[in-house]
């Protein structure tokens, strides 16, 4: 199976602060691979990578080789409006537009040149349906998103990204702002989505990263230290720092 | 900085190791019954049997809450559960002790039918693998718990041969010799049956130090 990412090499930098160092990891298709590590260790900055988000950030550059599918993501010619619709993106926090649930979605529909009324309500209630949304919100599309609540929020945010229809897509702490029930409503539709989806999640929660991935990374100090099956990080990790971590001896 | 965690995992392990000491106990009582004929001994066998078995509820339920309430991860996950089944077979030896302990008094008032050979020999082998799996256990020492896998052979051995002997020079030549023969085949069968025991706890010790499981395996195990 050709992987979905091939990072070779990834140093990534603040101005001279080096935030990652050298990370080399492949990233496989319909696979949930979680990255796990302690605050500061650059999960998020290497997500962020990926889809070329952190380019909005003053003085970022990164040195090595990060390609999607041949696509070299940092070469010169590449398309980065595209490449974030190929590689949608859900934040810790839900982020939905202050307009209503229909308006969230056929937003960035519009943007994306779906003109026609048709499609949109097609892809609208294709999306909520995928996003395991639809049966709540169905009745009151033209209700104000911000009405919703966080975890039907996060939901719509994920919706919103299903209906560009990328092919991966990159939670960042999607359920730290969530209650138990609509974590759980979240991490089972990572389960579901990861048939059609390529997903990396990062988080903080390890149960959760147990629960939902097949693949996890542990980043400590910018440095990936271990990367295998879930099963085997949380069973038996190879690294002393990555048991420690895990087991909650850290430090 | 001690985590209350790291503080209800060791006395996880010293409950685990009192009730490793009292099993071990009574099978050496048992062993020092059969040496005797002693029913004296063989009747305090039973009687402590009790302890073990509550002892064993006591284990189950310190790893469940540990399992439930801390949700352990690796080395800690390999711990608990692996405290789980050890404390299982555990038990099964203590009953074992008790089944020598009921031939005892089945043999007791009878004169033997022969001087004891293999079996003190099986006695003595599963006094070893029981103390060995045991320091295996308390001194995370996976080289021993390698060594009590490899003498398990030994064991179903001198079973095998005690078993032949009896039935072969005696039960086979004379059926009224079967009153003293088969408690004494069924001796050698639960003292193989303890080897076994300290078997599983050696391959279960390996697990939780190296997460390699030699369990069916033994191929895996340097000789």
């Amino acid at each position: 199976m050709d992987p979905t990412f091939k990072i070779h090499g990834l140093s990534a930098f603040y101005g001279a602060k080096e935030v990652l160092k050298g990370i080399n990891i492949n990233i496989l298709p319909n696979s949930v691979t979680a990255i796990i590590g302690p605050s500061g260790c650059g999960k998020s900055t290497f997500i962020r990578s990926l889809n070329r988000i952190n380019d909005l950030i003053l003085n970022f550059h990164i040195k090595g080789e990060a390609f999607y599918h041949n696509q070299d993501i940092y070469a010169k010619d590449v398309d980065v409006f595209d490449l974030r619709r190929r590689i949608g993106m859900v934040f810790q926090k839900p982020n939905p537009f202050p307009k209503s649930i229909y308006d969230n979605i056929a937003y960035a529909l519009r943007i994306h040149d779906f003109t026609t009324r048709e499609i949109i309500d097609e892809i609208v209630e294709k999306s909520l349906k995928k996003a395991a949304l639809w049966d709540e919100v169905k009745d009151n599309l033209r209700q104000n998103a911000l009405t919703l609540s966080g975890g039907q929020q996060q939901r719509l945010c994920i919706a919103r990204t299903l209906a560009i229809e990328p092919e991966v897509i990159l939670f960042d702490e999607p359920c730290s702002a969530l209650d138990p029930i609509s974590t759980a409503k979240i991490e089972e539709l990572i389960h579901q989505l990861k048939h059609n989806y390529t997903i990396i999640i990062v988080t903080h929660n390890m149960q959760q990263a147990a629960r939902v991935s097949d693949y996890a990374g542990f980043f400590l100090l910018g440095e990936l230290i271990e990367f295998d099956k879930t099963e085997i990080i949380f069973k038996a990790p190879k690294d002393r720092k990555t048991e420690d971590y895990i087991t909650g001896r850290f430090g | 900085m001690e985590r209350h965690f790291d503080r209800e995992l060791e006395d996880l392990k010293k409950e685990l190791l009192r009730m490793g000491a009292l099993v071990e106990g009574e099978i050496f009582e048992s062993i020092e019954a059969l040496k005797n004929l002693s029913i004296e001994r063989a009747n305090k066998v039973i009687n402590d049997d009790k302890v073990i078995d509550e002892l064993e509820n006591k284990i189950d339920e310190m790893c469940l809450n540990l399992l439930a309430l801390r949700q352990p991860m690796a080395v800690d996950l390999r711990f608990i559960t692996m405290s789980l089944k050890i404390s299982t077979d555990l038990e099964r030896m203590a009953d074992l002790a008790v089944d020598i302990a009921q031939r005892v008094l089945e043999l007791s008032g009878k004169p033997l039918l022969k001087p004891l050979i293999d079996i003190p020999k099986l006695t003595e082998l599963a006094k070893e693998m029981v103390t060995s799996s045991l320091n295996a256990f308390v001194n995370k020492d996976a080289d021993m718990a390698g060594k009590v896998i490899l003498l398990d052979r030994y064991a179903d051995k001198l079973r095998d041969t005690v078993q032949k002997e009896l039935v072969d020079d005696f039960i086979s030549k004379d059926a009224s010799s079967a009153g003293r023969a088969v408690p004494l085949i069924l001796i050698a069968r639960h003292l193989e049956r303890i080897c076994d025991h300290a078997t599983n706890i050696a391959e279960d010790v390996i697990y939780m130090l190296q997460a390699e499981v030699v369990k069916h395996h033994s191929e895996k195990l340097k000789n």
